[in-house]
């Protein structure tokens, strides 16, 4: 009888620390997060909760540049980022032989130099007086108002370099997931080349690439470290609005406001995303 | 389209003519290159499959059995000769561009089709009308008993559904010949034997060349009109079953298929087509034996252990004109229709004799047992010449 119970008991046990661990640090920082965006004051004053919805609205209306660029050079580096991936975990997968992890131990190299000290040597790389600049502006290719650094083209640029093994690694492993021999029946069924590709390869692909979306999309949407770095006054993006509301205006209220508005149009994204290509759904779209 | 023709000898038609074969190697070989050394994997290869024939490659793994099917799909390049479908050279036609089609081993659907559209697949890449497709998918579905399956898909079939899906995919588009990489492989006993019974009806239906990759013996045996037995890419013989099984051409196809018993030695006397080989005064071996052989010729006998018969004292005087091992039983294996001994005789090989299991059940003979085996002269086979 007390083993029964025991046994029962058993998965709520194994959820207990996971479970307490998400209580403490996601359930009650939303919930702190959320009160804070509700509530009126200053640093010095103090603040208190007044239920002040008004600062969801002042904090759309002064940052919707902000909010719509984010997404917009998330979804540009997404797309460059799934253009650049493919072909790098095709060749990985299907011409990598014995070498594979090889190949992919490489590609992850650059990545164990700390996130923000890549993005600052990118700067370097792409300022005025960098390697890539300077030798144009000299042999006359580009005029002295030519800039990378500073422009949305960096801060994008710098977004795929980032992001660029967490689109790789999910489509790679879909392809590496094909069974060859299902391409070599799709040969043998009068497709060619570009047939198999298109018709078997890409659809297998395709759940990889979904996963790749979402891990990329979402931390780009909301970077703060590549805009600030690589940009302008022109590029800010969300990311370092809330940091700067937080850290150096200390306006609590707007940071916390911020951050459920960029979460909830995150989410909203990812679910009408999923709903429009969920992986069951890819691959039936993908047989017509 | 006006290709290059290397060496082509047969003129170019749609239809083959009668007695042109459906497949034909010319001197094909192939070698791979592995760390920098040429291994062959099919040795100079010539070969034809007849139309409608059912043609099994038979081998153990690495024999060349699945390159030379791979050869034939177009998968693979011989690294020399001619490779004929129809009496057309497909040796350098991609996969893609060859009227052969394939059933894979573990069936290689297409994971994000249902069932009809893996059938359809092939005739939508020939531009086949909709209608066309729809009704000669039905066909075939029906032919492999699964109409109303259309929209599984390969995930919610059983292991022998999928294999049906796999040979529905490959017939449906007509083709010259199909070939079949070990297709019942990954199913249970039952389902083989049910599998290999309906793929022979299937082929009588279709009249379509099938060629037949196994390693499985039984299987090769029971289904096919000729086998081709192979062995570090060569083939060894080629023939019918009753052939192979009754002449095994070589040391390897006698052990190969079935179970057989070698013994070596020196021809003593030949007498009216009759060769002998004594062991002892009693212990003697009569095999049939070509003009050719002389007294004094080493050679290789191959005994089937169903074809010997198992006595517990001195033989009867009318088995006496064959051959006579006297011998003691090692192991007793009962297997109810039949028993296994297994017996040290004193021509120097251990035999292995299959004895059925008939009315004179107490006549069992037990290890250690002394016994003498007897068999006619023409259940004797010289291996090779």
């Amino acid at each position: 009888m007390k083993n029964r119970v025991k046994r029962q008991l058993a998965p709520y046990l194994l959820v207990l620390p996971g479970g307490i661990w998400l209580l403490i640090f996601f359930a009650v920082p939303m919930i702190t997060m959320l009160s804070l965006s509700l509530q009126e004051g200053d640093i010095v004053n103090g603040y208190r909760f007044t239920g002040h919805w008004q600062t969801y609205v002042d904090a759309i209306s002064s940052y919707q540049t902000q909010i719509v660029r984010s997404l917009i050079y998330g979804a540009v580096a997404t797309i460059i980022l799934i253009a650049l991936a493919f072909p790098v975990a095709y060749w990985i997968a299907f011409h990598g032989g014995k070498r594979k992890s090889t190949y992919l131990f490489l590609l992850l190299l650059p990545f164990f130099v700390s996130f923000v000290l890549r993005t600052i040597s990118w700067g370097q790389i792409l300022a005025d007086e960098g390697p890539v600049v300077s030798p144009l502006r000299s042999i006359g290719l580009v005029g002295d108002s030519f800039h990378i650094l500073g422009t949305s083209y960096a801060v994008i640029g710098g977004l795929v370099y980032n992001f660029l093994p967490f689109m790789v690694l999910p489509i790679y492993v879909a392809l590496e997931r094909i069974d060859p021999r299902v391409v070599e029946a799709a040969r043998d069924l009068y497709a060619n080349p570009a047939v198999t590709f298109r018709k078997v390869i890409f659809p297998l692909a395709l759940p990889g690439v979904f996963a790749g979306v979402l891990m990329t999309f979402v931390p780009a949407s909301s970077d703060y470290v590549n805009s600030a770095v690589l940009g302008s006054a022109g590029t800010t993006m969300i990311g370092q609005v809330i940091q700067a509301q937080y850290l150096v205006n200390s306006d609590y209220p707007t940071a916390s406001a911020l951050s459920f508005v960029l979460m909830a149009v995150l989410l909203i994204g990812v679910f009408l995303y999923a709903r429009m290509l969920g992986t069951e759904d890819v691959m039936k779209v993908a047989a017509r | 389209m006006t290709t290059p023709q290397h060496s082509v000898a047969r003129p170019r038609t749609t239809a083959p003519a009668a007695g042109t074969p459906a497949i034909e190697f010319a001197g094909v070989l192939k070698n791979y290159l592995s760390h920098g050394e040429t291994v062959p994997a099919v040795k100079r290869t010539d070969l034809a499959i007849a139309q409608g024939e059912f043609f099994s490659l038979l081998g153990p793994s690495g024999c060349g059995k699945t390159t030379t099917m791979r050869m034939i799909a177009g998968f693979e390049e011989p690294t020399a000769g001619t490779v004929f479908l129809d009496g057309k050279d497909v040796t350098h036609v991609s996969a893609n561009k060859r009227d052969v089609n394939m059933v894979f081993q573990s069936y290689a659907l297409f994971p994000h089709l249902n069932t009809y559209q893996n059938v359809a697949f092939g005739l939508e890449r020939k531009k086949t009308g909709k209608d066309e497709i729809k009704r000669r998918v039905g066909e075939i579905l029906e032919i492999v008993s699964l109409t109303g399956m259309e929209k599984r898909s390969p995930r919610e079939m059983s292991g022998g559904q999928q294999q049906r899906v796999a040979l529905a995919r490959a017939l449906v588009n007509r083709p010259r010949a199909l070939l079949l990489d070990e297709p019942l492989g990954a199913l249970d006993l039952k389902l083989r034997q049910q599998m290999q019974i309906e793929l022979k009806r299937i082929q009588r239906e279709v009249g379509i060349t099938f060629v037949y990759v196994t390693h499985d013996q039984g299987e090769a045996l029971t289904m096919s009109d000729r086998i081709a037995v192979m062995n570090a890419g060569v083939i060894e013989q080629l023939g019918s079953p009753r052939e192979i099984y009754e002449k095994p051409a070589s040391r390897f196809v006698a052990g190969f298929i079935g179970t057989s018993n070698i013994v070596d030695g020196r021809v003593e006397r030949v007498e009216g087509g009759l060769g002998l080989l004594s062991y002892t005064a009693q212990d003697r071996v009569v095999v049939p034996v070509e003009d050719a052989v002389r007294s004094g010729d080493k050679v290789e006998v191959s005994i089937r252990p169903e074809k010997i018969d198992l006595h517990r004292g001195v033989p009867p005087v009318t088995a006496t004109g064959g051959s006579v091992l006297s011998g003691t039983v090692t192991e007793v294996v009962y297997h109810g229709t039949s028993t296994n001994y297994t017996v040290a005789t004193a021509a120097g090989a251990d035999f292995t004799v299959f004895d059925q299991n008939a009315s004179n059940a107490d006549d069992l003979a037990d290890r250690g047992d002394r016994v003498y085996l007897t068999w006619a002269p023409q259940h004797s086979y010289m291996i090779g010449v």
